[in-house]
Order: C-alpha cells, then structure tokens, then sequence
C-alpha cells in the first residue's frame, strides 16, 4: 500500500508545473458556465416569478450548474485515458509487467493527485464565481447530506476512472483511440447531465437513463446535494451507483488480462 | 501567366508582380492540397471515425436545444427553428475553419518546440501562408455540408426564401467569421513563442466556440461587451444566421462584423511579426 502513496505524491509533484494551465484551463471554462447560465436566466425570466422548469425554481437551476463544475473538476478523468493509450502504444507498460506494481493501481493513484491538484488550483476560480452568484446558490439540507454527497462524489470519480481506463485499454487492439475516446465522451456529456438536469426530460427517458452507467458519474451526487435524491430513491441510487463502480472495476480487470496476451511491446 | 513570376529576372510593374505572386501561391496551395488528401487516404477508417464524432457531437448540441424547448417556447426573441438555423451557421462556419486553419494552428507550438520552425522560415515563401494553409482537413467539409442540410431543415420549418443578395451576404459574411475565429486563433497560437505550453489556450478556444452558437439576446453587461467588441464571438454566426432569418434590425452588425474581422486580422499580423522575434531556433 505504502508504494501507492509514493506514486500519489510523486503525482502531486509532477501534476504541480501544470498549475497554471489547469488555472487557466479552470478560468476559460467558466465562460461556457456563465453563457449557460445566461441562457437559463433569460428562460426563466420569460415566465412568472417563482415560476420553475420541472420542479427546479431559479436558484436551484444555477446551483445545479455551479455544483456540476465542482464535482467535475473533482471527479473529471482528463489526460488520464490519453496517457495510458500513450504507454501502451509505445511500450512504455512494459516497465510495469516486471515490476511488483499493479499498473491500475498506479494510475488510479496518479487519477487522484491530479484531481487534487485540479481541484487545488480551479478553486479560486470558481469560488470567486459562487460568490458572485451567491444570490443563486443554495447549500445542502444538513451535515448527513454532505456526507452522502462526498461518498457519492468519490464514487463517482472511481466511476469515471474504471470507465475511461477500460476505454483507454482498447489501444491493445486499435492504434488510434481518440475517437473512441471522444465519442465516448459525448455520452457522458449529454448522459452524465452535464449539459442539463436529467429530471427535467420526459419521465420514460429518466427512467431508462438510471439503469445506464452515465447518470452515476456526474448527475446523482449532484441531485443528492440539491436534496433532490431522498428516501428510496436514494437508496436505490447508491445501490446502482455502487453497482456500476463493481462492474466497471471487474470489466477494467477483465480487459487488462485480455490485452495483456496481445501485448507487443512496441517499441519498448 | 506573364515569364516575368517565375524568373523575377525583370522588374515587372506592380500589378504584374502582384498576379504573379497570386498565381505562385495558387500552385502552391493546390500542392498542398494534393499532399493533404494522399495523407487523409491513408488513415480511411480513422477519416471517417472523426466525421463521426463531429456529427455526434453536432446531434448533442442539437439536442440540448430541442430539451431547452421543452421548458419554453421563446428565448428572448428566438424560436426555437430560429435557434437550430443559429446553430447550424455556427458549426458551418466552425468546420469551414477546422478544414482551412485549425489542425495547422494547433501545431504552430510543436513546431516552435522542435525547432521545426526553422525550416520553414527557410522555404522561399511567406511563413505566415505556409504555418497557416499547410494541411486541409477533409472531414471539415463533410462536417459543413451536414451543418448546411441542418440549415437547410430549419430553414423550411421557418418558411425562409433567402433571395440571392440574402444568400450571398450570408456566404461572404461566413468567410468573415473563419477569418475572425482564423486570426484569433493565430494570435493565441504565437503565445506558444513566450511559452511552450501553449497547448490550454488553444484548448480555451473551444469555449469559445460554444458562446458562437447561442442567441446574442441572451447575454447582457460587460460578457456581452467583451464578446461583441473584443472577441466578437457574438457577432460570427448571430449577425450571418439574423440576415438569413430576416432578423435584421439594421445593418450596422454588419458593418460591426466587418470591421472586427479587418481589426482582428490586422491586429494578428502585429503580434505574429512581434512573437517572431522571440524566436530562437531549439535543437540544433
């Protein structure tokens, strides 16, 4: 376990000289946040007060959005699969079949320090922009809801790192893996809820939506800290979210071993 | 074609030189031309794959609208069709200049970071041409003719007759708004001259993108101030989908449009020529 906290804080160390660039990176993401939400304003502003859009008033709609940038920049899998399709395309693994380290263990480690390091340097950013929408921006019922928000939350990070490592492994099979990558990617925008609160589609859809993997990685913590997810419903949830984390981890298993026979070691 | 533009032996009147110099760059693009599709042939599945992603993602966006319109029948003045046609100008004009600009804007920093610059600066022609026009992305064009049928759909929902002078203005001003998002990112593709990693504003540019296809109503303050008279993100595809859309008010946006895109150009050669000068060759 100790060699694990190496890698993490090795981690932490590289992930550092990149601190500007995920400040900036962090700073020119809100300008897609705040016309999103100029977008949502200039909706609700069309109908009564008080008026809301599938059961979201104003000011949930705007923390919904605030919240998603949270938890993405916490959970968002970014150079990650990038990388690991680069260490398998020029041998680089190779390193790691003969030494006494789990290479999924390793990366989720490294998954970690970058995030916190992410984290680390967009705070600013984005606290200064909830304060500035801080007439918008509600805080959770209690201390328990936190709670559950935080578990949800690291699971759905584990969610997303099983996820796209899986994907990054078809480099195995296929020399090029952006496009899988992106598309991918796609889904997890429109799916995950990044884009829009899933609840206000129609209800068939919904339903449909949460026995899918997308709604896990993003949009369920973020309905537990609106207190929109109580009672069964969000049971049920952590029962599907913990569910996915499972099949995601025995999938990213099951995947390494098969790739792991038709390893070349290209260039290694 | 006058002997005098391959030899340059005799001084030959301006506009003879100018011609001159046209025809030479012409043959030099269309080379280029022919070296982009040889490589676009060799990698088909990969071809297509990304034509792929970018409908894709056009679909998604797409979607977000129509789920936008559920809630709402109106944003400020805009239809929901208006929207869509909106939507379809700004991925016509965003993959005209994937298939001119983008791949060769990306990569001005990677060859700043090899030295691989200096090649290029040693080749017989402007490098500004060259580092700009070197590679054609196919796929952009199959992108913006799906852009143009999603124009075309909204266009019949919103029982449009464009008349001939409506539908050239539109192209002209869609040349207008590659050339701004071009200059644009030709500018923030020289600060990889002062930093190498130059990489995230590049990145950043994609956000960019995704303020160009939303109504100009929406926004109010200093984010549409900086947007419209800095970087005109509001005006690229509003001012050409409002003119198609008889959804001009008065023609100043246009004029607006114009002279941001002359601005934005002239302002881009001024910091190319300074980043220039930072330029000490790496390796060798």
């Amino acid at each position: 376990m100790m060699k694990y906290w190496n890698v993490l804080s090795i981690g932490i160390q590289n992930t550092l000289v990149y601190r500007v660039n995920f400040l900036v990176r962090a700073c020119f993401g809100l300008i897609p946040l705040s016309a999103t939400l100029f977008l949502w304003d200039t909706i609700y502003s069309a109908k009564e007060p008080g008026g809301n859009v599938a059961g979201y008033l104003l000011s949930q709609m705007v923390s919904y959005y605030l919240i998603v940038t949270i938890v993405d920049s916490l959970t968002a899998v970014t150079e990650d699969d990038w990388q690991i399709a680069a260490d398998i395309k020029d041998g680089n693994i190779s390193q790691f079949l003969i030494k006494p380290i789990d290479y999924m263990s390793y990366r989720l480690s490294l998954f970690f320090s970058g995030r916190l390091v992410y984290t680390i340097a967009a705070l600013a950013p984005i606290m200064l922009f909830i304060y500035l929408n801080r007439a918008h921006f509600v805080l959770p019922p209690d201390l328990f809801t936190w709670a559950l928000f935080l578990l949800s939350t690291l699971m759905a990070g584990l969610l997303q790192f099983f996820i796209s490592y899986t994907m990054a492994l078809l480099a195995f099979w296929v020399t090029e893996v952006s496009t899988f990558i992106f598309i991918l990617f796609a889904f997890e925008h429109i799916a995950g809820g990044h884009l829009f609160p899933l609840d206000i589609l129609p209800e068939p859809v919904v339903v449909a939506l949460k026995f899918s993997p997308f709604p896990y990685e993003l949009f369920f913590p973020v309905s537990i800290y609106l207190g929109r997810a109580t009672g069964a419903e969000l049971v049920l949830g952590f029962a599907m979210q913990a569910a996915w984390v499972g099949i995601s981890y025995l999938l990213a298993r099951l995947v390494w071993r098969r790739g792991i026979m038709r390893y070349t070691a290209s260039g290694g | 074609m006058p002997p005098s533009s391959n030899t340059g032996f005799e001084p030959p009147r301006t506009r003879n030189r100018l011609a001159g110099s046209f025809v030479r760059y012409s043959r030099i693009y269309v080379a280029l031309w022919k070296n982009s599709i040889i490589r676009e042939m060799g990698f088909k599945t990969n071809f297509v794959l990304w034509i792929l992603v970018e409908m894709i993602w056009f679909a998604l966006q797409l979607g977000f609208i129509h789920v936008l319109y559920m809630q709402t029948d109106h944003i400020g003045s805009w239809s929901k069709w208006e929207v869509v046609l909106l939507m379809g100008v700004s991925h016509f004009i965003q993959q005209l200049f994937t298939a001119f600009f983008l791949n060769n804007c990306t990569q001005i920093s990677e060859h700043v970071r090899t030295g691989r610059l200096d090649f290029i600066l040693l080749l017989p022609a402007s490098t500004r041409f060259l580092l700009s026009l070197r590679q054609v992305d196919l796929g952009g064009f199959v992108n913006a003719a799906s852009a143009l049928l999603v124009m075309a759909y909204a266009g019949q929902h919103l029982q449009l007759h464009p008349t001939l002078a409506q539908t050239v203005t539109f192209l002209l001003l869609c040349a207008v708004g590659v050339m701004i998002h071009y200059s644009l990112m030709f500018m923030m593709a020289s600060i990889s001259f002062w930093t190498v990693r130059a990489q995230g504003v590049i990145w950043g540019y994609y956000n960019l993108f995704n303020i160009a296809r939303l109504p100009d109503e929406v926004f109010h303050g200093a984010y549409r101030a900086v947007f419209t008279f800095v970087l005109p993100m509001l005006l690229v595809s509003n001012v050409p989908a409002r003119v198609v859309a008889n959804k001009m008010a008065t023609p100043g946006a246009v004029l607006l449009l114009v002279f941001m895109c002359a601005a934005c150009f002239c302002i881009s050669q001024f910091v190319w020529r300074l980043s220039l000068r930072r330029y000490t060759s790496a390796s060798s």
